[in-house]
């Protein structure tokens, strides 16, 4: 066990800070979180810096070059070291939307090359932003019941159906999306993973507004919706296998502990600066102790997800320890966040507008959305599942046979 | 940066692992438990073989000078057996101590024997590291302590003890120096002995090199008690697994709940990270020194914690056995009960944090 940089991540280290010194005022200030919490379209700003960083290795940095990547060899430590260096000087890493995060890698292990060669580039210059058509009003932790249906017409699909919980569907321009192309198919393997235009005629969008009061997702409708065939990821039949591939791509973003340390450092700063009666919260032990107890457990996952980095470098293979890591990093930002609202009592209700409002809001509306991701990417319920099933061996929920129909 | 053990540390993990799974069955840690012993000579004596008893005190000293890491691994180890014999302060905090705080005389007196199994040293500094009870303490002055302490650890069969004085200053005192009592003290846990001392101007040498010696030894233990309860909790899990995938009610075995799946994923998703911390606190009492009473404070007060969710959810899953003493599960409950309480409750460890940050005076 070794903490520090060797030689060469040492240098990698000292790259990565000249560039932030000498590009940081270009960068938009405002987190990639504040950009999943309200999907909008991306000003010319947001996208110059996201091109520069695609430019410098900074983001997609193992994206193949003749995709428009940075072309690097896999190093977690020096993404590790992008990642905490950029934390540190609180510049925002690029977009981490769905197309570059879940897309992209699921291009990269089923796409064809012409659709590889088409999407890659723009999408992680944030030049094509993407949607993801998965859940839909009755397809929710049972993902492989979806029921929007696409049949054949010449060399075409035909869509009908609807989607839901649709981030920034109302800012994309393209969609990845499941549909069943084999009806007779058993479930898991009648789904077809497709990509295709938000303009193409027949798809409505329609914001679905949340708790927070910034509608983040919307419902998609699909009426005869035309897409070619050739636009499927994979084998037709296929989407399940290809999706999945995608939805461990989202797990691991869902976790991420530079943000829990993000929020830790901001409950300590309240900790310190809200008074009662007078007096310092810090100097109150009952909220000493709750701050002690997360610090604990963001300490915990940082020193976690390093192990797991270094496994990771060593070839082992994922398991119960990577499982474990969206559970708990979601659970622990809804904590930091209801710690941080509890520290400020009745001023931590006060909402949108109010000279006496901290951080613009931003404590209530995380402490609702934050809750949406304990739901979202697979609900708490489906990770325990996960979790017991893949990770610990234990067997399955027998299914339940459906009941005769009553006479 | 590389955060994992290296092939020597994996292989001390291997062997110790190994030994452990051949000589400390349930029925021995029973036999001793049930006997009142202070410890099972049999598997005393293997892993002294193993080294385990010099694991940390210099080669010069006749031990293997290894590192607090090394030492978690161990303790992982014997935690997952709950196995009956001295370990946190005979073999971690009493070497650490007289190696760090003796002088030349004090060390080549004490060390040697240490290291090799035939001299065992008890800690007492509960009033330090936890606080005092029942107005326990100890007074020093003109070579003599006076005085009681309590909750001292590995006391019982040991031949000297390191003791911490009120004011923190620490001394070593023979076993069968005038004035001194030693006392057993029954707990829940009768994998370890925990004794009472009591001392009227009882004959002590102070540690002539003490000076922040005491914080020292309370952080690596904590660490090391952290390191014992993620061993006892990884093999109650892994229990709590086995019992359900064997036991049937509805015509299936009640593994396939979705009731008891869940509370089998929430032990495991709280352990997994308990690791990190561990190793980490380790890690730092040889590579970043000025950390370690934080990163002991951590892994001590989280583990504590996840201890007890695990001790009573994995329980909980063996239903009506899991009460039993048929299972002796319970054994692995009660030794991270003790865990707990020892060298600071989670409480005053996190208070303890604070005041490292400098949130409080």
């Amino acid at each position: 066990m070794d903490l520090n940089d060797r030689a060469e991540h040492k240098v990698f280290r000292e790259e990565v800070r000249v560039f932030l010194d000498e590009n940081k005022h270009l960068a938009p200030g405002e987190s990639a979180f504040s950009f999943r919490m309200r999907p909008r379209n991306l000003a010319e700003e947001v996208r110059t810096w996201q091109g520069l960083l695609v430019d410098h290795g900074f983001t997609s940095r193992t994206i193949p070059k003749e995709y428009g990547g940075y072309g690097a060899e896999v190093d977690i430590l020096k993404s590790r070291i992008i990642a905490d260096e950029f934390f540190a000087a609180s510049v925002i890493q690029g977009l981490g939307n769905q197309g570059i995060s879940m897309l992209v890698p699921t291009m990269l292990e089923h796409g064809t090359e012409e659709q590889k060669q088409r999407y890659i580039r723009p999408t992680i210059r944030s030049e094509i932003v993407w949607c993801q058509g998965y859940s839909e009003p009755n397809s929710g932790s049972d993902l492989a019941s979806l029921q929007t249906a696409a049949r054949e017409d010449g060399d075409d699909f035909i869509i009908n159906g609807q989607k839901i919980w649709t981030s920034g569907a109302h800012i994309a321009d393209m969609i990845f999306c499941l549909v069943r192309t084999e009806p007779d198919a058993p479930k898991h393997e009648g789904i077809s993973y497709i990509v295709f235009p938000m303009d193409t005629p027949g798809i409505e969008v329609r914001p679905l507004q949340t708790m927070t009061g910034t509608p983040s997702f919307n419902e998609v409708f699909f009426t005869d919706v035309r897409v070619p065939m050739a636009n499927v990821v994979g084998n037709r039949g296929q989407g399940w296998v290809v999706a999945n591939s995608t939805l461990k791509h989202e797990r691991g973003l869902l976790g991420d502990a530079n943000r829990s340390l993000d929020s830790l450092l901001r409950v300590k700063k309240l900790l310190q600066n809200e008074s009662l009666d007078g007096r310092p919260l810090m100097e109150n032990s009952l909220f000493r102790d709750r701050f002690i107890r997360l610090q604990a457990r963001v300490q915990a996952m940082r020193l976690h997800e390093m192990r797991m980095i270094t496994d990771a470098g060593k070839g082992k293979e994922r398991g119960l320890g990577d499982m474990v890591v969206k559970l708990l990093g979601c659970e622990l930002n809804h904590q930091l966040d209801g710690l941080g609202i509890d520290i400020m009592g009745e001023i931590g209700v006060l909402y949108d507008e109010s000279p006496m409002l901290r951080d613009g809001g931003a404590w209530q509306a995380n402490f609702m959305f934050d809750l949406g991701l304990i739901i979202g990417g697979g609900t708490a319920q489906i990770q325990k599942n996960i979790i017991s099933e893949r990770g610990l061996g234990m067997p399955r929920e027998p299914k339940v046979a459906p009941k005769a129909a009553r006479a | 940066m590389d955060f994992g053990l290296s092939e020597e540390q994996e292989l001390i993990r291997d062997s110790f692992q190994g030994t452990l799974s051949r000589i400390c069955e349930l029925d021995v840690v029973r036999q001793t438990a049930e006997a009142g012993a202070p410890l099972d000579e049999n598997v005393w004596g293997e892993l002294c073989q193993l080294g385990m008893a010099g694991l940390l005190i210099d080669e010069d000293y006749g031990g293997a000078g290894l590192g607090l890491l090394e030492a978690a691994v161990v303790a992982e180890e014997l935690g997952r057996r709950v196995a009956p014999v001295p370990f946190v302060a005979s073999a971690v905090m009493a070497p650490l101590a007289i190696g760090l705080g003796g002088d030349e005389d004090q060390r080549r007196d004490w060390l040697p024997g240490m290291a090799d199994g035939s001299l065992r040293v008890g800690v007492a500094v509960s009033e330090i590291a936890a606080g005092a009870r029942e107005d326990a303490g100890v007074t020093a002055g003109n070579g003599v302590l006076s005085g009681r302490a309590l909750f001292v650890l590995d006391a019982a069969g040991a031949q000297g003890y390191v003791v911490a004085d009120n004011s923190g200053g620490m001394h070593l005192v023979k076993a069968d120096a005038g004035g001194l009592e030693q006392i057993g003290l029954k707990t829940i846990d009768r994998t370890r002995a925990i004794s009472e001392l009591s001392f009227e101007n009882t004959p002590a040498e102070p540690l002539r090199q003490g000076e922040g010696v005491l914080q020292t030894i309370i952080d690596a233990g904590r660490v090391m008690l952290a390191a014992d309860s993620l061993g006892a909790g990884e093999v109650m899990l892994q229990q709590a697994v086995d019992y359900a995938a064997d036991r049937k009610q509805f015509g299936r075995p009640i593994a396939s709940f979705q009731a008891v799946k869940h509370m089998c994923a929430e032990m495991a998703s709280e352990l997994q990270p308990c690791r990190a911390l561990v190793w980490h606190g380790a890690y730092t009492m040889q590579h970043e020194p000025a950390e370690l009473s934080l990163a002991a404070a951590f892994a001590k007060s989280h583990v504590d914690e996840v201890g007890r969710f695990v001790a009573r959810t994995a329980t909980e899953v063996h239903g009506g056995m899991g009460f039993t003493d048929l299972m002796g599960l319970h054994y692995w409950f009660k030794r991270l009960g003790v865990n707990r309480a020892y060298l600071g409750s989670p409480e005053r460890v996190r208070a303890e944090a604070a005041r490292l940050q400098g949130f409080t005076d």
